[in-house]
């Protein structure tokens, strides 16, 4: 008997099968299939989901992926206003999974946070989701489960308003994501052990316009000021809809349509500038609600976000550019109206560099101020007795300020309309109610450890403390950014309003807000919806390093759940 | 309508007390010794029963002490917004008048169940799940492996050509962790002349420095074994500095101090200025080592970064025993000091 080549590579695989080792199956060469890029559609009252191993490959990059229904990103959902949805997920991992159903309304024990909502969904198990409808707009869904959203557990939600809508004329989902060939858990020990594993962009002695003195004072505090995103280009390729740069994704128009993108930023931890050079775009939605119309060229979309906008292009093709913030690389897809032809990408802009407004110093516009409280970094009096400032908090920023009007780091200095957080109106006006709570949330982290938290304490390290909201209590949040990352930050289940200077009844409606590096954001919740929901930084990384509370809502209006 | 808004609100500053009166009026559930009674609460999240009536909206036994943020007492609470906000002077103030502070916590946020899913799902259903959720979001473990030197050390003069490692492993979470250190020296073709590992447990003590204190053996030169108490971290400047004190078994005292800085001049080009400092305070003649300081070591090296885990370098440094040590040194007849060029390696994993 001869051994062939193939014979040997099978039993090997047998016998570490054999041997137990905590294998997950798709290293363990069982038959795995590539994941087809982009997404199918389900829709009605009973939708199946399966979530499976993979594999994926993108533009010379390949590994494994996690896809629900064969395809990376999963199905777009399509649901109506006013229906009745039964999500039935089953999980073919070997682990287990779960999916969140992000910026929906429904009842918190099917929003699908193991250990928050509900025990999970092991593996092998079909777990049915079912809740009523009670809104529409553009969202998304991922896993809640470890890391699994990175390797490709995610995809669209469209819920179709009851009344017709007849602002646009063609309509198409613009979900940006990463592929990476790397196993999440091992980005997330690289930037444990520091290295600054993924940058490639610091600063150095023939890179990089700051002079000598202030290149001191960055490394007086321990700071590099091109840390500007965690996990870059050096290992994702930036997807939209699945497709890499290098997959020519088109979105066809006729001149003359009316085109509405519900840019969705589906993504671990890249935010995207996204544009579409030469034509503007009308913001219609913010987060899944409508806003008034604000026209601009060019949009900051955070992680977990989503945008919806209207274009009007003329003929011709269109690219369609998601730029990392960091510029590290970029998402690209043509609108264009002839089939076929691919629209040209523009250049990368250069990387930006952090300025002392990131640090949470005003800017006084000289060195002297720099000097006068670059030794004040890290003041712990300037925090309320609830924040702990132990190894975890590397910096408190001297001086935060709001930073609602920030259109997001390299976006300020552009010289075309940019979208900023004032800007953004509610359509229809919220009920009008007086704040009966303020409080204060401050986001802190450890760069160099790679620690990230709320009032310097890892979720860990707070189970037993959650954020306590009385049912119906209307309170008024500042989230304080003690870092110098800018940090999304999303709270489940509810929608809450941007204090952004809008008359505060159209105060506008957003389920994640950016909290800008050094400054603060502040938003008005009425907590309304019964229950225990997450509350964390949609940064994947740092919310996995403890960036995420629970905020629990009582009691239950009929008494008890369910 | 935006009229009537002001109104109200300029209504609810004229009067301090408002905020108070509104909570107490909205609180629509039972006071906080019945709640209790009615068993809705483990015993350990009952508010105090002998708090002053002005406290009874504070609730939350997590942030009911008054004194630690500052924050004034019950009675207080309608000041708070206004006054305190006011003085911080911010560019935008977005501060609510008359709202109540973040302690006051309505009664009614504090009624059961304590965990919503397990009314649903079960406790033990739950269980599980919630000990892994903690366990992923903060309680991580992890390690890593640094050989930051593997050199060969070529003389420049008569001397001897030899060989360095330096080395360092760590497993841990973020505040506590395990990690080993080696190094040690020798002449090509020659005996090993000096090796060391240390078991040290290492606790952050800071946001930048870790404690770290544990036992040194050395098999070489003489099988000593050693106390060691160090601390390692990040400087300002970011220089990267390693310093331990060494209890011999002898009673012996030494110490050793290491700083290198990391300059990039591209992306993947890094020039690493680096200096060691050997102490003791008494000499140890069959070391060869006088009291004061005994060595001193300055070194640069260019590494290049193929990938981030495999960067070669070359470089030089300057050895020399210095004081008494370097005297010990002139006395055998040997050179106290030397230029070295060095081509090693610094790599991780």
């Amino acid at each position: 008997m001869t051994f062939s080549r193939r014979h040997l590579i099978k039993s090997t695989a047998a016998l570490a099968a054999a041997s137990a080792l905590p294998m997950p199956a798709w290293a363990r060469g069982l038959s795995v299939t590539d994941a087809k890029k982009g997404f199918g559609e389900v829709s009605g009252e009973n939708i199946e989901l399966a979530i499976g191993n993979h594999h994926f490959n993108t533009g010379g990059r390949s590994g494994h992926a996690i896809a629900v229904n064969g395809t990376v990103p999963g199905p777009l959902i399509r649901l109506r206003e006013g229906q009745m949805a039964r999500l039935n997920v089953t999980n073919n991992l070997d682990e287990g999974s779960s999916i969140h159903w992000h910026g929906l309304l429904l009842p918190f024990q099917f929003d699908g946070v193991p250990g928050v909502s509900f025990p999970g969904i092991r593996p092998g198990e079909r777990f049915s989701y079912e809740f009523p409808i009670r809104q529409s707009g553009t969202y998304w869904w991922h896993s809640h489960s470890g890391l699994q959203e990175q390797a490709g557990h995610y995809g669209p939600i469209i819920v179709e308003s009851a009344t017709p809508d007849p602002r646009y004329d063609r309509d198409y989902v613009v979900l940006l994501s990463e592929f990476t060939p790397m196993h999440p858990h091992d980005i997330m020990r690289k930037l444990k052990v520091g290295e600054h594993y993924f940058q490639r962009d610091m600063l150095t002695a023939t890179e990089g316009e700051m002079s000598g003195e202030m290149r001191r004072m960055w490394g007086r505090m321990r700071m590099n000021p091109r840390d500007i995103s965690d996990v870059t280009g050096s290992t994702y390729t930036f997807l939209v809809n699945g497709h890499g740069p290098e997959d020519n994704l088109e979105l066809a128009f006729n001149p003359g349509d009316r085109v509405r993108l519900r840019v969705i930023n589906g993504s671990a931890m890249t935010f995207f500038n996204l544009r579409i050079p030469g034509v503007p775009m009308t913001i219609i939605q913010a987060d899944g609600q409508d806003v008034d119309d604000v026209e601009v060229d060019e949009f900051q979309i955070g992680v977990a976000e989503t945008y919806d906008v209207i274009v009007s292009p003329p003929a011709g093709s269109h690219a369609i550019v998601a730029e990392a913030m960091d510029r590290s690389g970029m998402g690209l897809a043509s609108l264009t109206s002839h089939a076929g032809h691919i629209a040209t990408a523009p250049a990368l802009r250069d990387i930006p560099t952090l300025t002392m407004i990131d640090m949470g110093m005003m800017d006084h516009g000289g060195m002297e101020g720099v000097n006068e409280m670059g030794h004040s970094m890290r003041d712990t009096s300037k925090l309320p007795g609830d924040v702990e400032a132990g190894p975890g908090v590397d910096m408190i920023a001297p001086m935060p300020m709001d930073r609602m009007d920030f259109p997001g780091l390299g976006l300020d200095k552009v010289d075309h309309r940019v979208l900023r957080y004032t800007d953004l109106k509610a359509k229809r006006m919220n009920p009008h109610r007086k704040i009966d709570r303020e409080m204060e949330i401050h986001l802190t982290g450890n760069m160099e450890r790679y620690m990230w938290s709320f009032d310097g304490k890892k979720f860990s390290a707070v189970t037993d403390e959650p954020i306590r909201f009385g049912y119906d209590e209307r309170v008024r949040v500042k989230l304080v950014n003690q870092t110098m990352m800018a940090h999304p930050i999303h709270l489940h289940g509810h929608f809450f309003e941007l204090v952004n200077g809008a008359e505060h009844m159209h105060q506008p409606l957003k389920h994640t807000v950016v909290v800008q590096p050094g400054g603060t954001a502040t938003f008005d919740l009425t907590a309304n919806e019964p229950g225990d929901w997450a509350f964390h930084c949609h940064l994947l990384y740092h919310m996995h390093a403890g960036m995420m509370q629970v905020v629990t809502v009582r009691p239950f209006p009929d008494g008890k759940p369910v | 309508m935006i009229r009537a808004s002001f109104l109200v609100g300029a209504m609810l500053v004229v009067s301090p007390l408002n905020a108070q009166d509104h909570a107490s009026h909205k609180e629509a559930t039972p006071p906080a010794m019945d709640h209790c009674a009615m068993g809705h609460l483990p015993p350990e999240q009952c508010p105090p029963i002998d708090e002053p009536e002005g406290d009874a909206t504070t609730a939350d036994p997590t942030t009911a002490d008054p004194t630690t943020d500052g924050m004034p007492d019950g009675m207080d609470h309608g000041n708070h917004g206004t006054i305190d906000h006011a003085e911080h002077g911010e560019v935008t103030d977005k501060s609510a008048n008359a709202a109540a502070p973040e302690t006051a916590v309505p009664l009614r946020a504090l009624e059961g169940p304590r965990h919503a899913a397990d009314a649903v799902w079960g406790s033990e259903q739950m269980a599980s799940a919630r000990s892994q959720l903690a366990r992923e979001h903060g309680r991580m473990a992890t390690g890593m492996v640094l050989v930051e030197r593997l050199e060969a050390r070529l003389a420049t003069d008569s001397g001897e050509d030899g060989y360095l490692w330096d080395a360092q492993a760590w497993y841990g979470g973020d505040i506590n962790r395990f990690v080993l250190k080696t190094e040690g020296e020798g002449e090509f073709g020659g005996a090993l002349e000096h090796a060391e590992v240390q078991a040290l447990y290492s606790r952050a003590i800071g946001p930048f420095f870790d404690l770290q204190t544990g036992v040194r053996f050395d098999p070489e030169p003489d099988n000593r074994s050693h106390l060691a108490i160090g601390i390692q971290g990040l400087a300002p400047y970011m220089f990267h500095i390693d310093g331990a004190m060494f209890i011999s078994d002898k009673g012996d005292l030494t110490a050793r101090v290491e700083a290198e800085y990391d300059q990039r001049i591209t992306q993947r080009l890094i020039l690493q200025p680096r200096i060691e400092v050997e102490l003791s305070a008494q000499d140890i003649p069959e070391r060869e080592v006088g009291a004061g300081i005994s060595n001193v070591e300055p070194g640069l090296r260019l590494r290049y970064e193929i990938a981030k885990e495999f960067a070669p370098y070359v470089g030089v440094e300057y050895e020399a025993k210095v004081g008494d040590t370097a005297e010990l040194a002139r006395l055998r007849g040997e050179d106290p000091d030397a230029i070295k060029a060095l081509i090693g390696l610094r790599a991780w994993f």
